[in-house]
């Protein structure tokens, strides 16, 4: 937890990577020395947090498109999915890099995330704040950045179904990163779909 | 006598007791809702044995457990592993802290058994400060699980005997569960619910982070009850001395997550002797805080000023005249005893003579 080191160390540290360093020391925050392990791709937040403040559209949306791609189910299996893969991930990078800065881990949470990625957390966390979150609500790690999570508790707030925020999520698995979200909930949600009807015949 | 020791014999190790998950006596005395104290050990930089016992005797007989902390601040130290295992030995009482920052699920299982095996009774699952905090900033940050699965993977450990693979466990790791709590930090009013979830996760006690605003921590214990979470769930008040009011302003503006208000620098600041008011300061906390419903018991970090941990919990009399003991048993102990004894009474051999035997009887 809490380590004070000598007074006066911080100062005489160089800052250097870690984007607009020097703009971020002049305020007088505290400013770590490393890059960021999560690479950005912008400098600002400004999609990332439109999608958060529009967290009940992109719920509303979402549900809509899950539905329109199993009703596609039969197409997909046609097909097959592991052929159409390497297309949707494609489509998927590009649509939810450019709106939540997706880190493509290949289990999306944003639906209980307030649609604010919580891979793109310097700790990659996947159930909350960590304890660092700055007064102003940034980043310890990155001090220009909104905090991940008290934007998603922001976002939770407005959606309707925003109580999946306190589901303990499981840990990543690491084997399904840069693969389709959307197809593996799809074929899970098919193969529900098949397993009930399948005991109503029963 | 004090219902911590063994009837029968004074140094032979507890039984468990029905409804405990550890046979540790710090949930004893938790569970049987004494006043707990806890101090954090400053984590050696050397190999040697001595300095973590040395750091340890300061707390003898004033704590319940003793705090090894994993590289905090992301600063490098001897590991709290290693740490539990010098105190295990010497019948100290350790809560073992694991952070998510340096190991990944394969590692940090494997750890968890080593420490029970070795007799560790509480650990405590912490996500960790970022490696840019610390003094190794080009360190690769691990992150594998945060503190939340952590704390589902110790406990599906020792509740289902399993790994998180599913794969059984002969022996499950008897471990009462920690874990960390910072409500001084924005969003504050998701705060308590994540003190649910990490409740549902398996947190049997948790810590918090340095307590200087007690109308804030006031707020959130009064949100912790309505939530009934004080009730599944044993709350240690994080609290310690400040060493000066220039401190606490570096520490104000440098340590992520520490809030310290204005009113309290202000009070350093107006002190003849800053150390004295820090301690001071420190008490009149505990003071106010103990009162608080819910609060089960103080967790003192007192860094580079250990030696006042003592002075602190006497002062502010949260023991009530009750003793924590100083030496634990742990049931390997009488194990060594006799494997020491062979080692003392058996033959001494000479590496010498049995080379010099063997060169004679060629193939």
């Amino acid at each position: 937890m809490a380590e004070p080191k000598v007074a006066g160390a911080a100062e005489a540290k160089i800052v250097k990577g870690n984007a607009a360093a020097a703009a971020k020391a002049a305020t007088g925050a505290f400013t770590p020395s490393g890059v960021s392990p999560s690479r950005r791709s912008r400098h600002k937040y400004t999609v990332r947090l439109w999608a958060v403040r529009n967290s009940r559209f992109l719920e509303w949306f979402y549900n809509r498109f899950a539905d329109l791609f199993l009703l596609l189910h039969p197409l997909w299996n046609a097909i097959g999915y592991g052929r159409v893969e390497r297309p949707v991930t494609f489509v998927e990078r590009h649509v939810k890099g450019f709106l939540f800065d997706c880190r493509m881990c290949g289990q999306c949470a944003l639906s209980s995330t307030g649609m604010s990625c919580p891979m793109n957390c310097p700790k990659q966390l996947r159930n909350g704040p960590c304890g660092g979150v700055r007064a102003n609500g940034n980043c310890e790690v990155e001090p220009d950045m909104p905090c991940v999570w008290v934007q998603a508790w922001k976002g939770s707030q407005n959606m309707t179904k925003g109580d999946a925020i306190l589901n303990v999520q499981k840990p990543v698995n690491q084997s399904l990163r840069e693969t389709s979200s959307w197809l593996r909930v799809t074929a899970e949600a098919a193969a529900r779909r098949e397993a009930q009807a399948k005991e109503k015949q029963a | 006598m004090s219902p911590d020791y063994n009837p029968h014999d004074p140094g032979a190790p507890l039984d468990p007791l029905p409804g405990h998950s550890s046979r540790g006596r710090l949930e004893r005395v938790l569970r049987r809702g004494e006043f707990a104290v806890t101090a954090e050990l400053n984590p050696p930089d050397s190999a040697n044995p001595q300095d973590v016992y040395e750091r340890a005797a300061i707390f003898d007989g004033w704590v319940d457990g003793i705090n090894a902390v994993d590289a905090s601040g992301a600063n490098c130290h001897m590991s709290s592993v290693g740490i539990c295992a010098l105190l295990t030995r010497m019948g100290y009482a350790p809560i073992m802290q694991i952070a998510c920052r340096d190991k990944n699920r394969i590692a940090i299982q494997g750890d968890v058994l080593g420490a029970s095996a070795m007799g560790v009774q509480n650990v405590m699952c912490l996500t960790g400060d970022g490696v840019q905090a610390g003094d190794q900033p080009g360190a690769k940050p691990v992150f594998d699980l945060d503190c939340m699965s952590l704390l589902e993977t110790v406990r599906i450990m020792r509740d289902n005997s399993k790994f998180l693979s599913g794969r059984k466990l002969t022996t499950p790791p008897q471990v009462f569960l920690g874990a960390a709590i910072n409500p001084f930090a924005p969003p504050y009013d998701f705060r308590p619910y994540r003190l649910a979830k990490k409740i549902e996760a398996g947190a049997q006690f948790v810590q918090s982070q340095y307590c200087f605003d007690v109308p804030m921590f006031r707020e959130y214990m009064k949100k912790v009850r309505d939530l009934g979470l004080d009730e599944k769930c044993f709350i240690l008040v994080g609290v310690g001395p400040m060493a000066s009011a220039k401190t606490a302003r570096w520490i104000r503006s440098n340590v992520p997550g520490i809030h310290i208000p204005d009113s309290i620098i202000a009070r350093l600041e107006g002190a003849q002797d800053q150390k004295k008011e820090g301690k001071q300061l420190c008490i009149d906390i505990i003071n106010e805080v103990k009162e608080i419903e819910g609060v089960s018991g103080v967790h003192v970090m007192a860094y580079r000023q250990e030696e006042y941990v003592a002075e602190i919990v006497h002062e502010s009399g949260v023991l009530k005249g009750r003793q924590p003991w100083k030496r634990e048993t742990l049931p390997a102990d009488a194990l060594v005893a006799e494997r020491l004894e062979h080692i003392r009474e058996g033959k001494e051999e000479n590496q010498q003579e049995m080379a010099g035997a063997a060169a004679h009887h060629p193939h």
